[in-house]
Formats: structure tokens, sequence, C-alpha cells
């Protein structure tokens, strides 16, 4: 082909920012781009990872590759695809797809995969019933895990009870549980994802056949489960709002005030506070388990650890309570409605035909959607939290042993250079010297915050590389929606910056107009006002408090499946979601107008 | 009431279309099925038949039509030219003349200048073929009983225009088979008007609804004058996922001594939508009724009256375009329902 375009840059051609060399260095050898790479074609993972990464959360890269790829070439078999390949640079991750091209090995794999995926299918509840099972006793172990300290002298009843392993040993094999216990749980997380994913695609692919005008929306709404884990951190929010108008504390959330603040004041005022103490704890066990991101970044905190957004939402709520408001999802009509809608769409199809591959598709994607909708609370959310906080427990460890100088800190280390560290602090304490790594950690962690700062600022390209003839990876169409057309919008260059309008998927229908507010994290979340825009990079289900407050909202991440999407549907508010570049462009204040039908926000 | 000579729409249905016609009959069913149309009536194909009996008395009409060569066009113009002037003209049986005029009144109560619309409404299945049924006549604004009676005398005609009447002689149909109903009813003053499918016409998609208007009446739209607003409506979620607003220069509007006119608008008015959210959300549900009553897709006219907001009904027809494809199944069901996932795993290229 002549007209065929001339691709990406090559990975080779990419320079390593000034002042960043050795950070890049840092990075474990297999994540590194080498001349042979520059054959294949790469994409962002923006997604997944929209920031430059700290050496430490690469681990998340490492782990959910490492389970992704096993699912796919291994356990499941897909016909025409292998594994996912990554690398990172300028702390940037990027991936490629392992085609399999060769008819024949695709039919092998094809018989290999009808067993496997079919048996998953056909005992999809049963699978899945034990897969909380697992995903719960994982998440007890990594509990259980003691905190990492040591005690000036080993305790008395050790010795005397003959255990003949002194604490420190312990560092180590707790940092080895913690490391164990994230790669197990991203081989659960990986489990059924494609497959369920696949499934529901079946399904939408055959919707957009059969009703070419369909929106995805449509198409999410007839699988979506109602009491699924994601809108159970919400539904909590709103259980203590009523909790606190029935005690009339209410007036204890509102205004400028920290959450440790309203804790203590709670604390003062006796049996009304305690009773809503007592509540707050069930609320938070399990499901204040969810943080401000999509878990992959250390920094991506949860409620438990910051009271404050489930906190700030309370005063909403509970105006909207004692206005006789009814905050409660009703159930029955939401169900009612799916209802109709699968019975409508069967009703319109022209032949019977149609009518049997259509009740046999929803009937498939239903059975998968609960995993689909429900995995990430366990996976990302829970157990990711744990892990990371464990981490973080280590990073007191270091401070305490003179490595670095905050907690923090640990994330700039690679997960080796943390064994590093943590077998200087068991050799410290074994012989009475100090540690010895604490000057060489400073430096290289004031490096490698200067390097993330650089890399913050830095555009990067979408993608490296030649340009595919096609993608046929079921993995990378589903999970990051990229397919061969997306590569020439890309190639394209970015849209025009003095365009009035910015495109994204159209993620729940209506019309909004008013001011934009660009939240850049969830601590900026207290300046949303009462019909503002919301414009993020991504929301996930922490955010749905404040989906109260707001007219319309708009970000650079997420498909029609993704948190937003899902929360703005159930708020009947209009969202453009995946738009690439909103908080870049929308400038803070300025108006703007959602269409979220179209999927179109326009600058006015 | 019904007579021999004219029926309420409230009377009649799809089944009367070899009394009333194919459309008059349409309106009956729409209005009995609980669906807003202009109320009026029509008069029926006995009425025509006992006019042309009584001319045939006076001086043979059927006969000399049934005899014509449709070759011969000197002989079929000169022939049916004076049976169209004979129709035009001649005095009509008294009962079929009061049976009209009372009708008219009681239709429009003491304004006796009331706009109506007079068409003409063909009995046979192959209806919509204008060279069969005579010129599907539609005359709007017609002010008055007198005006109103000269009307249905040209829907009557245009059954022996020339093309009509060599049509018949083409196909050998005898002439005492003619017949036609004639539909008059009360005209809506609408602020905005147009055209809708339950069916998308760019995609056979029958899962959504397109609706195209503009403002005034709606033969700017049919007749396409007017570039029309455009929105594409989910059937079932009342989504609205198209608003395409045009540039609406002109608006169509009863000129004060009857008839159209073409007025101008200004520029605010040409590029503001001609429909609000609600009054598409009304239109969705009523083509949905439509829809559902008729059972198949539908092809709809409507108006919004000026004065009511209300939403009219003017005319429903089956889908013609994608009903005619034969589409092939977008997929069938599979013995083991987990196939239908190789789909997606199997890959485009195996």
């Amino acid at each position: 082909m002549s007209d065929k375009p001339a691709g990406f840059p090559k990975p080779s051609s990419i320079e390593v920012a000034k002042g960043a060399e050795a950070a890049q260095a840092a990075y474990p050898y297999y994540m590194q781009f080498a001349p042979e790479d520059d054959d294949r074609f790469w994409f962002y993972n923006s997604m997944h990872f929209p920031e430059p990464m700290h050496h430490f959360d690469m681990v998340t890269a490492e782990a959910a590759y490492c389970a992704l790829g096993s699912s796919n070439t291994r356990v499941h078999c897909l016909p025409t695809t292998l594994g996912i390949d990554y690398r990172v640079i300028n702390g940037r991750v990027y991936i490629g797809g392992n085609a399999v091209t060769d008819p024949a090995e695709i039919e092998r794999r094809t018989e290999e995969f009808q067993k496997r995926a079919f048996y998953y299918y056909e005992h999809w509840e049963r699978l899945y019933d034990q897969w909380k099972d697992k995903m719960r006793k994982l998440i007890s172990d990594a509990q259980e895990l003691p905190k990492p300290e040591l005690p000036e002298f080993e305790p008395l009843e050790n010795v005397h009870a003959g255990k003949g392993v002194a604490s420190n040993h312990y560092l180590l094999e707790t940092y080895h549980k913690t490391l164990e216990g994230y790669f197990r749980m991203w081989h659960h997380h990986f489990e059924f994802l494609l497959l369920g994913y696949g499934a529901y695609m079946v399904f939408f692919d055959f919707c957009k056949k059969a009703f070419p005008e369909i929106t995805d929306q449509t198409i999410a709404r007839m699988v979506a489960g109602f009491e699924a884990e994601i809108f159970k951190p919400d539904d909590e929010v709103k259980r203590l709002a009523h909790k606190a108008v029935e005690l009339g504390l209410e007036g204890k959330f509102a205004g400028d005030i920290s959450a440790d603040d309203v804790l203590a004041s709670l604390e003062q005022m006796g049996e009304a506070g305690r009773e809503w103490l007592k509540e707050l704890e069930t609320s938070r066990n399990p499901w204040f388990n969810v943080n401000v991101g999509d878990g992959f970044y250390h920094y991506h905190r949860s409620w438990n650890d910051d009271l404050s957004l489930p906190f700030s939402a309370i005063p909403g709520y509970a105006a909207k309570i004692k206005a006789g408001e009814n905050l409660d999802r009703p159930m029955e009509k939401l169900k009612e409605e799916r209802q109709e809608l699968i019975d409508g769409y069967r009703d319109l199809l022209s032949t019977d035909e149609e009518r049997g591959a259509y009740d046999q598709m929803i009937e498939l994607a239903c059975r998968v959607f609960p995993y689909v909708e429900g995995h990430k609370f366990y996976c990302e959310h829970w157990y990711t939290n744990l892990f990371f906080n464990k981490i973080r427990e280590y990073g007191g460890l270091f401070v305490e042993h003179g490595l670095i100088d905050d907690a923090e800190e640990i994330f700039h280390l690679t997960r080796y250079e943390v064994e590093q560290g943590i077998v200087d602090v068991m050799t410290s304490w074994s012989n009475g010297s100090p540690t010895r790594g604490g000057k060489r950690f400073r430096a290289m962690i004031a490096e490698r915050k200067k390097a993330i700062e650089i890399w913050a600022g830095m555009d990067s390209a979408p993608a490296l590389g030649p340009v595919p003839d096609m993608i046929d990876d079921p993995a990378i169409v589903m999970l990051w929606g990229i397919t061969r057309e997306n590569l020439d919008v890309w190639l394209d260059g970015p849209a025009d910056a003095n365009s009035k309008e910015i495109r994204g998927f159209a993620a729940s229908s209506g019309i909004a107009e008013g001011p934009a507010r660009v939240i850049k994290s969830v601590q900026e979340i207290n300046r949303l006002e009462e019909g503002d825009i919301l414009v993020c990079q991504v929301t996930n289900p922490t955010w749905a408090p404040v989906f109260q407050k707001i007219s319309a909202a708009v970000s650079d991440i997420g498909g029609s499946m993704s948190h937003a999407a899902i929360v703005a549907r159930e708020y009947g508010l209009p969202a453009v979601v995946g738009t690439g570049q909103a908080t870049a462009r929308i400038q803070d204040g300025q108006r703007i107008r959602v269409d979220g039908a179209r999927g179109v926000v326009t600058l006015l | 009431m019904t007579t021999p000579n004219i029926s309420w729409f409230a009377d009649i249905g799809l089944s009367d279309r070899p009394s009333v016609g194919g459309k008059g009959g349409s309106l009956g069913e729409l209005t009995n099925a609980g669906i807003e149309v202009p109320p009026g009536f029509v008069v029926r194909t006995e009425a025509f038949e006992r006019f042309i009996q009584k001319l045939d008395k006076e001086e043979p009409l059927r006969a000399p039509v049934e005899a014509l060569d449709p070759d011969d066009l000197d002989k079929v113009g000169a022939v049916t030219k004076a049976i169209r002037e004979r129709i035009e003209n001649e005095p009509m049986p008294a009962d079929v003349d009061d049976a009209i005029q009372s009708a008219y009144k009681d239709l429009c109560g003491d304004d006796a200048n009331a706009p109506v619309a007079v068409r003409s409404s063909a009995t046979t299945e192959d209806a919509d073929d204008a060279s069969f049924a005579g010129l599907q006549d539609t005359y709007l604004w017609v002010l008055g009983a007198e005006e109103t009676m000269k009307m249905v005398r040209s829907c009557w005609a245009s059954l022996y225009s020339v093309e009509s009447v060599c049509y018949r002689r083409r196909q050998n149909f005898p002439e005492s088979g003619v017949a036609m109903g004639v539909v008059v009813q009360k005209m809506v003053d609408a602020r905005t008007a147009g055209v809708m499918f339950t069916r998308s016409p760019l995609t056979g998609d029958r899962s959504v609804i397109t609706i195209e208007g503009a403002w005034g009446l709606g033969s700017s739209v049919v007749s396409g004058e007017v570039t029309p607003d455009r929105w594409v409506v989910g059937k079932l979620t009342g989504e609205i996922t198209t608003r395409d607003i045009s540039d609406k220069h002109i608006r169509q509007s009863p000129k004060p001594g009857g008839g159209i006119e073409d007025v101008e608008l200004p520029e605010a008015e040409r590029t503001a939508p001609c429909l609000s959210d609600e009054e598409l959300l009304q239109l969705k549900d009523v083509a949905r009724k439509t829809e559902k009553h008729y059972g198949k897709p539908q092809d709809i006219e409507w108006a919004v009256e000026k004065e009511t907001g209300k939403i009219l009904l003017l005319q429903s027809r089956p889908e013609t375009v994608w009903s005619a494809k034969d589409a092939a199944p977008v997929a069938a069901a599979q013995d083991n329902p987990m196939k239908h996932v190789m789909n997606i795993f199997g890959g485009k290229r195996s």
C-alpha cells in the first residue's frame, strides 16, 4: 500500500529526558526498550498508567502483565493472541500485543480454548463463588501479615519457646509474602476478566449490528447489575447521612473541618456520637476500602486512609434527607426498567432466529457481568490498599532506621532496592551497626523525584514503532479500545487546539451547561459547587458522592463502562468520558456545554 | 353520524377501505386507536357512485371511457376533459350535496369560513400508484362549504385525468369499479410540522425514531423546500442521540384568502430548533403507539398545533424502503451458546 502511513517514532529514537537518565536506568532491565523492539508496535497505556511511574509502582505493571499474559497464553489459550509485553521509558508504560497469525497454530489453540474457556462459561457461577472465597482468603491473609517492626530484644517468650528465629527474619518473610500476595491477586484478577469482557463484547457487537444506532450506554444498561460492589461505598455514605440526621449530628460535618476534627468532636459528644461512630466502623469494613484512583499507584489512597471525601458528602445528603428526598436507589424500578429494555429490544428484532441468538448472548453477558463489575472492588481497591499500606509500613521502618526521611519515599525505590534496604535494616539490627544505605537512598530518591517531575511535564507519543495492518488482538481491542482506526487518528496528530469541541465516548445522555471545575486530584474535590461540571482525568467509586452536586461529568480516560459513565447514568447526569484531553484544554471556571448523547464537550 | 354519503373518522377503520379509501380508513383507524388526528369525515365512495350514476343517466359517461383506445391520446384528451367539466359543474344529487354541506357545518360549527383540508382517498391496494388513483390531490386551507364542495369535485375529477384513464384502459380495468373517497378534515394551523419514521431511513435501525420538522405547515418538509431540523430519538430509551439543527429559511403559512404562502424568517428563528425535547418525546410516544397499532414500521406526517401545542398526526403509512430489503439475520442461535464467543476470540484472520 503506497499510502500506508510511515508509522510512529521508533522506540530507539525516544530520548531519555535530560537529568532523568539515572532514574530511567534504575528500572529493571526487562522493562527497558532494546534495539530489537524497534520492529514492533507499542502503545502508551495511558488508560491504566496516566502518570509517570514511581519505581516501586512498576510492580503493578509487572504483576498485572504476568498474570494477564499467563491467562491468555497458557491458561485459557486465546486462539489469536499471547500475552502483553511492556516497557517503560520516561516513566511511561508502553505495551504491545503478541499476535498469533499462523492458521494452524490458531486452530490448535482454538481447540484448547474451547476445552478451557467453554468450561468456565458453563460453570461460571460456581467458579465465581469459588473466586470470591479465594479472594476473601487472600485478603484476610494479607490483613494478618504482621507490621514490620523490630524490638530492642527478642521477646522473652520467643526465647523460652525455643523459636530459634529472630524478628529480623520476619521482615524479609513478610515482604516476600506481601509481594507474593500481590502477584497472586493479579492472577485472580485475570482469571475471568478476558472471558467476561469477551462475552459482553459478543452481545455488544450483536446489538451494534442489529441496531446500528443504539448507544453504548443502552447496551451497558441492559446487562448492568444494581447491587454491584461498585455502588456500595456511596450507599454506605448515604446510610451514614441518614444516621447522622436521625441522631441530629449532621451539623458536625459542615464547613471546612478536617476528618480528624470531626471524629474528635463526635467522640466528645457522648452517646449519640459513639453510636454514629459504631455505624461508621461497619461501613469502613469493607466498603471504605475504595481508593481514589484505579489502585495502580501507591498514592491512590482509600477512604479508610482519608475520611475527608465520604465526610464531605454527608452535609449534601443530609440536606436532601431533611427535605424529604428518598436517596435509596429504586432497585425494583431499575430492575423493571432493565427488563423492559431487554424485552423491548428483543421485540424489535426481525426474526425468531435473531431472537434465539439474542437470548443466548444476553444470558451469557448477564452471567459474566457480576464479575466484570465486581472484581475491581476486591482487586484494584481492597487488596491494592492493603498492599501499598504494607509497603508504607516498611517505609516507616526505613525512616526509623535512617534510610529515608519520609515513609512515602519508599515508593521511589524499585521492589528490588526495597529488599536491599530491608536486608540492610536486618543486618544493622543484628550487628548493632547503623544502616548503610541512607546516603545512597537519599541521593537516588532526590534524583527520582526530579525525574518524575520532568517526565510529568513531557508529552508522550501515543504509540511507537511500525503501524500494524490490523489489530486482531481481542485483549487490546477489549481492554484498551484500540482499533486500527484509532491509530490513524493518532497519526494525524493531536486534534486542532483551536477547535471549540472536544470529543469522547457518549457515556450518559443529556445536555448540561455550566462552569467547568477542573479537578486534578481527589484533594481538590471540595472545590466542587452545586451545578458545576466536573472535569477530571479519571473517576472511580470514591468519587460517587460528588455526583449529587454536579450537573455533568467529563473525563480524560474511560469508556462507556467506566466508573464515571456508570455512576453518571445512575444519577441521570450527562457525561462524556475518554476525551483524552479535557483536563488539559478546559480552563477551571470556563463555561462549557456537555452533550452526553453525542459525546461532545463544547467550550463556550 | 354515518350516512350512505359520509362517515366520521370515529366510525371507520382500515377495513372500510373499499368505501372510504385508504387515507380515510387510516385516519379512522388512528382515531379509534386513541391517536389524535385533526377531526374530519370522509365523503364515501357511495356519494361518488351516486353522482356518477346520475351523470351517466343524463348522458353516458362510463361506456365512452371504457371504449377509449389508450393510444389515441387526442380522443382520450377530449373525452376526459368533457367528463371532468361535467363533474366539476353539473349539479350533485341533492342528498349528496346536503350530506357534505351539513357535515362541513358539523365539523366547523359557527365558523362558516373555517379552513379545511380536502384530500383524495383511493380505494385500491396499489393506491400509492398515482397513475391509477388519479392525482393524489390534497387541497390545503380550503375556506367554507362552497369551496369545499368544489375541491371534492376536483378530487373526483382527477380520476378522469388522461393518465388515470389511460392506465385503466391498459389494465383493462372495468369502469364500474372506479371509486374514490374524499377526506375533509380541519386544517391544523401548525407552529411546527414534519415527518417521522419509526425505523431509521439511514440504517434501517428499528430501535430509533427519526424526526424531521420545520416551522409552519409540513408541506415545506414533504416537498423538500426547507431543510428540516433532524433528531434521532431512542424508541425505548427516549435518548436524543442526534440533533441536527438546520437553517430553515422559510415558513409555509396559510394565506389570508385561502391556500398557503412562503414567509421569510428572521435570522434567530431560522436556526432555532423547531421542537423542544419534551415535544420530541411526545412525538416518540405517538410514533411508538402508531407503530404498535399497525404492527410494522411507519412513515408518519405530524403537526404541532399553534394555538394549543397539541400534537396531531396527519397521516401514517407503512415504511416501504427497508421493509422491502431482505436483510440477512445478524446472528442465529447456536447449538452451544458458548460458540458465540468465537466471534470475539476466533480472530478475523482465521
